[in-house]
C-alpha cells in the first residue's frame, strides 16, 4: 500500500520539480528582456528629441545585451509549449479550452511583433527612417509587454479561475471578457510588469556602478546609474502598491494562501503580523515568532478589528506546504524594501551629484543586480506553492492533474535531460553576458547590415565581441 | 469553424516541415562535410531564417492545444520521451549557430551538438509520424503503451525516411544559396538522397500492404489520392533534369512539390481523424466558444501577419550566400 503510493507520488514530484526548474529559469531571461526592451525605446526617444550622443552609444551597448537575454528567452520558452501536454494532460484536456487559447494568443500576437520588428531593431537603423526605428523600438517592447500580459492571464485564471462552465469534464469558456478583464489579471499583470520594469533598472544601474568603480566609460555609466537609480525610484512605491493590491486579491480569494503566507494558524481578532518566524506544519505552530499585535488585521483588511482566518479553518489536505509561501514572501518584500532604500538614497544623492563619490554606495548598487530576479523568482514561489494543492484553485488539484501513466522512470529521465541541457547552455548563455558588460559601452555603432541577420538573436554576441575586442586592442595601445 | 482551425493547423504543420525540414536538413549535412570554410557557408546559408522557421512549431502546438485540446494532451503524453529527445534536440542545435561562433578550442563540441541535435529533431519527427500510421495503443481516451509503446521497427524506419527527406531538403537549399564546390557537393548527393528516399517510400507502401496496416484500405478507397504520388513522381522527374543541367533554383521547389504530395497523402487518409483511427477531428475540437474566441483575434487577422513576416524575410536574404559566409 505505501509503496503503491510512493510509485504514484514520484512522478507527481518530479513533475512538479521538472515544471519549477524550467520556468524558473525561463522567467528570469523574459523579465530582464521586457524591462530592457522599454529602457532601450526611452533611450531611443531621448535620443530623439535631445539628440545627445551618450543616449545612442547606451542604446547600442545594450541592444547587444537584449539580443543574448531575447534569445535565451526564447529557447527556453519552446520547452514550455511542450511541457503542459507531455507532464500535465488531464490538466491540458480539462482547460485547453481556456489555457489554450489564451497561450496561444501569447504565441501569435507577442511572436508576431516581436519577431517583426527585432530584425529592424538589429541590423535596420541604416535602413529606415527614424522615426521608424523608434517605432520599432516600442512595438518590441510592446510584444514583450503583451507576451507577459497573456502569461499572467492564463495564470490568474489558474489562480482564480472564472468565466466558465464545467461540461464533460473540461472547462468550457462561457465569458471571455470575464477570464480577461477579472480583477485580478489587472492586479497581477502590473505586478509583473513593473517588477520587469525594475529588474532592467536595477541591471542597468548596477553595471553603470560597476563601471564608476572600475573608473571606466565614466559618462555612459553616470547616465545609466542616474538614469537607472531615478527610474526606480519612482517605480519601487507604485510596486509595492501593486504588490499590496496583488496581497488584497490573495485575501479574497485564497484565504488559505493568506494565512499560510502569514503563519496563522488559527483565526484571530484581531489580528496579529508575524514577522518573522519558524512555522511548524506538524504541530501547527510557529517557532521563535517575533509578532506585531493589529498589524495582521491593518494589513489584512485596513482595519483595527477585523477577524482574520487560520490555516486550521481549513481541512490538512486543502493547505498549502507553509514554509516555502512564508519565507518566499518575506524574501520578495525584503528585496523591495532595499530596493527602495538604495534607489532613493542614490537617486538623491545623484540628484545632488555627489553619487560617484560614495563608493560604499557604488559598491551595494553593484551588488544589487540579483535582488530583483530574487523578488521575482520568491514572488513567484509564493504564487504558486502558496495555490497548492490546486492547480486550478479550487477545482482540480495538481495530484489530479498530472499524466497519469507517466513513470518515475520517465519523469526521472526527462528532469535530468532538462537539468544538464539548461545548465549547459545558460552557464555559457550568462558567460556571454558577462563578458558583454565587462567589455562595456565601447562607443563604436552597429555597422551597415552586411551579415545581416534578423531573427537571429545572438548572433549579436559574436559580432560584438569581435569589434569590441578590436577596440578594446586599440585602447591599449594607447 | 472547426475547419477553418483544422486547415491552419495542417498549414503551420506543413510550412513546420517543409522550412525547418530544410535548416535541419543542413544541419544533418554538416556532419558529411569537411572543412570550415564550407562548413560556414551552411551555417550562413540557413543562420538568418531557422528560428523563424522554428516559430511555426510553436504555432503548431498552440494551435493543437487552444483548438484540439484532447488531441493535444493524448498526444504529448504519449510521446513523452520521443519529445524530450526533439527539445534536447531542437536546443542543441539552436545554440550551436551562436556559441559555435564565439569560441576555437570548443569548436568540436557545438558542431556536434548541431549535428546531432538536427538528426535527434529530424529522426524523432519521422517517428511520431510512423507511430501514427501504425496506430497508437489508445484505451478510453488514454494513451496505454508505456515508455515505449509509440516504437517499433516501421516507426524508426519512418524516422529515417524523415532525415532522408529532410536531407535532401537540405541539399536542394544548399544547391540554391551556395556556390562553388559545396554547391557541387550538394549536387552530387542529391541523387542518392533522392533515390534513398524513393526506395523509403515504396518500402514503407509495401510494409503496409503486408501488414495490412488501416492506411491501406483508405488508399484503396480514396482512389482520388493517386493523384499524389503521380504529382511526387512529376517533381521528381524535373527534379532529375534540373539535377543534370544544373538548374539552381529547381531542385528546392521540386522537392517541395514531392513533400507537399506525401503531406496530402497522409492528410487526406487520417480525415476525419486527427489521431488515426481513434480520435476524430470534431471529437478534438474545442468548444465553440473556444474557437470562436481564437478565430476573431489571432485567426483572422494575426496569421496573415505571420505569413507576411515570412515572406518578407525570405525575400529579404534572397539570393546566394556567399558573400555573407566572406563574413564569418
Amino acid at each position: 500500500m505505501t509503496e503503491d503510493l510512493a510509485m504514484d507520488a514520484l512522478p507527481l514530484l518530479l513533475s512538479r520539480l521538472q515544471f519549477a526548474f524550467t520556468i524558473s529559469f525561463h522567467i528570469i531571461f523574459p523579465s530582464f528582456s521586457i524591462g530592457l526592451a522599454a529602457w532601450l525605446t526611452v533611450l531611443e526617444a531621448l535620443h530623439l528629441t535631445t539628440g545627445r550622443p551618450a543616449y545612442r552609444v547606451v542604446f547600442e551597448f545594450w541592444l547587444k545585451i537584449f539580443g543574448v537575454a531575447f534569445g535565451l528567452g526564447v529557447v527556453s520558452g519552446i520547452v514550455m509549449a511542450f511541457q503542459f501536454g507531455t507532464n500535465w494532460s488531464v490538466l491540458s484536456r480539462m482547460s485547453g479550452p481556456i489555457q489554450g487559447p489564451l497561450l496561444s494568443y501569447e504565441t501569435f500576437t507577442a511572436f508576431a511583433l516581436e519577431a517583426s520588428f527585432f530584425g529592424v531593431l538589429i541590423f535596420g537603423r541604416a535602413r529606415v527612417p527614424p522615426w521608424f526605428y523608434l517605432f520599432s523600438t516600442a512595438m518590441v517592447a510592446f510584444g514583450t509587454a503583451l507576451s507577459a500580459f497573456w502569461i499572467t492571464t492564463n495564470n490568474s485564471w489558474m489562480q482564480a479561475p472564472v468565466g466558465y462552465v464545467m461540461t464533460n469534464g473540461a472547462f468550457v469558456p462561457d465569458d471571455w471578457t470575464k477570464i480577461i478583464f477579472n480583477r485580478v489579471v489587472w492586479v497581477r499583470f502590473p505586478h509583473m510588469l513593473l517588477a520587469a520594469f525594475l529588474t532592467g533598472a536595477f541591471c542597468v544601474a548596477a553595471t553603470g556602478a560597476w563601471y564608476l568603480l572600475r573608473e571606466r566609460y565614466n559618462a555612459e555609466a553616470h547616465t545609466m546609474l542616474s538614469m537607472g537609480l531615478g527610474l526606480a525610484a519612482v517605480l519601487v512605491p507604485i510596486q509595492i502598491f501593486f504588490g499590496h493590491l496583488t496581497g488584497d486579491y490573495v485575501h479574497d480569494y485564497q484565504p488559505a494562501k493568506f494565512a499560510a503566507i502569514e503563519a496563522r494558524w488559527h483565526d484571530e481578532q484581531p489580528a496579529g503580523e508575524v514577522l518573522i518566524a519558524i512555522p511548524d506544519e506538524a504541530t501547527e505552530r510557529n517557532n521563535y515568532e517575533i509578532k506585531i499585535p493589529i498589524l495582521g488585521s491593518l494589513i489584512g483588511s485596513l482595519s483595527l478589528n477585523s477577524k482574520e482566518v487560520g490555516l486550521t479553518d481549513f481541512p490538512p489536505q486543502d493547505r498549502p506546504p507553509v514554509l516555502i509561501p512564508f519565507f518566499a514572501f518575506r524574501i520578495m518584500v525584503g528585496c523591495g524594501l532595499i530596493m527602495l532604500a538604495l534607489a532613493w538614497f542614490g537617486s538623491y544623492l545623484a540628484l545632488r551629484d555627489r553619487i560617484e563619490e560614495n563608493r560604499w554606495l557604488l559598491w551595494l548598487v553593484f551588488l544589487s543586480f540579483p535582488l530583483p530576479f530574487i523578488a521575482i523568482l520568491t514572488g513567484w514561489f509564493t504564487a504558486e506553492v502558496g495555490r497548492q494543492p490546486w492547480v486550478v484553485y479550487g477545482v482540480l488539484r495538481t495530484a489530479d492533474a498530472v499524466t497519469p501513466f507517466l513513470t518515475a522512470r520517465e519523469a526521472t529521465i526527462s528532469l535530468a535531460v532538462f537539468c544538464t541541457i539548461y545548465t549547459l547552455i545558460f552557464a555559457f548563455g550568462i558567460f556571454y553576458i558577462y563578458r558583454l558588460l565587462h567589455v562595456g559601452p565601447v562607443g563604436h555603432l552597429i555597422k551597415p547590415a552586411i551579415a545581416a541577420v534578423p531573427n537571429r538573436p545572438m548572433s549579436l554576441v559574436g559580432h560584438g565581441l569581435i569589434s569590441d575586442a578590436g577596440y578594446i586592442g586599440g585602447e591599449e595601445q594607447r | 469553424m472547426i475547419a477553418f482551425w483544422v486547415t491552419l493547423l495542417a498549414v503551420s504543420i506543413l510550412l513546420y516541415v517543409l522550412l525547418d525540414g530544410f535548416d535541419l536538413g543542413v544541419g544533418m549535412l554538416f556532419g558529411l562535410t569537411r572543412g570550415e570554410t564550407k562548413r560556414n557557408a551552411m551555417m550562413a546559408a540557413v543562420a538568418p531564417i531557422w528560428d523563424g522557421n522554428e516559430t511555426w512549431l510553436v504555432v503548431t502546438a498552440v494551435i493543437l492545444w487552444g483548438a484540439f485540446p484532447t488531441a493535444y494532451s493524448i498526444l504529448l503524453s504519449a510521446f513523452y520521451l520521443p519529445l524530450l529527445v526533439m527539445l534536447a534536440g531542437l536546443i542543441l542545435r539552436g545554440v550551436a549557430f551562436e556559441y559555435r561562433n564565439k569560441t576555437e578550442r570548443m569548436r568540436w563540441v557545438w558542431d556536434w551538438s548541431f549535428i546531432v541535435g538536427s538528426f535527434a529533431a529530424s529522426f524523432i519527427q519521422g517517428l511520431t509520424v510512423g507511430a501514427l500510421v501504425e496506430g497508437l495503443p489508445i484505451v478510453n481516451g488514454q494513451y496505454a503503451g508505456g515508455d515505449f509503446g509509440w516504437f517499433s521497427p516501421f516507426a524508426s524506419l519512418c524516422g529515417l525516411g524523415l532525415c532522408l527527406g529532410y536531407a535532401l531538403l537540405g541539399a536542394c537549399w544548399l544547391v540554391k544559396k551556395c556556390e562553388g564546390e559545396l554547391r557541387e557537393q550538394a549536387y552530387r548527393l542529391l541523387p542518392y538522397l533522392a533515390i534513398g528516399l524513393l526506395v523509403f517510400l515504396v518500402t514503407v507502401f509495401a510494409y503496409a500492404l503486408a501488414e495490412n496496416l488501416q492506411v491501406i484500405s483508405r488508399w484503396l478507397e480514396r482512389q482520388y489520392l493517386f493523384v499524389f504520388p503521380v504529382i511526387g513522381a512529376l517533381s521528381a522527374i524535373v527534379l532529375a533534369f534540373s539535377v543534370r543541367y544544373r538548374h539552381d533554383d529547381l531542385p528546392f521547389p521540386m522537392v517541395v512539390l514531392i513533400f507537399v504530395a506525401a503531406f496530402g497523402t497522409l492528410a487526406i487518409s487520417f480525415w476525419p481523424y486527427i489521431i488515426p483511427f481513434t480520435l476524430t477531428i470534431d471529437d478534438a475540437a474545442a468548444p465553440q466558444s473556444s474557437l470562436a474566441f481564437m478565430f476573431w483575434g489571432e485567426g483572422l487577422f494575426v496569421f496573415p501577419l505571420l505569413l507576411l513576416y515570412s515572406v518578407i524575410n525570405y525575400s529579404i536574404f534572397r539570393g546566394k550566400v556567399q558573400s555573407i559566409a566572406d563574413h564569418y
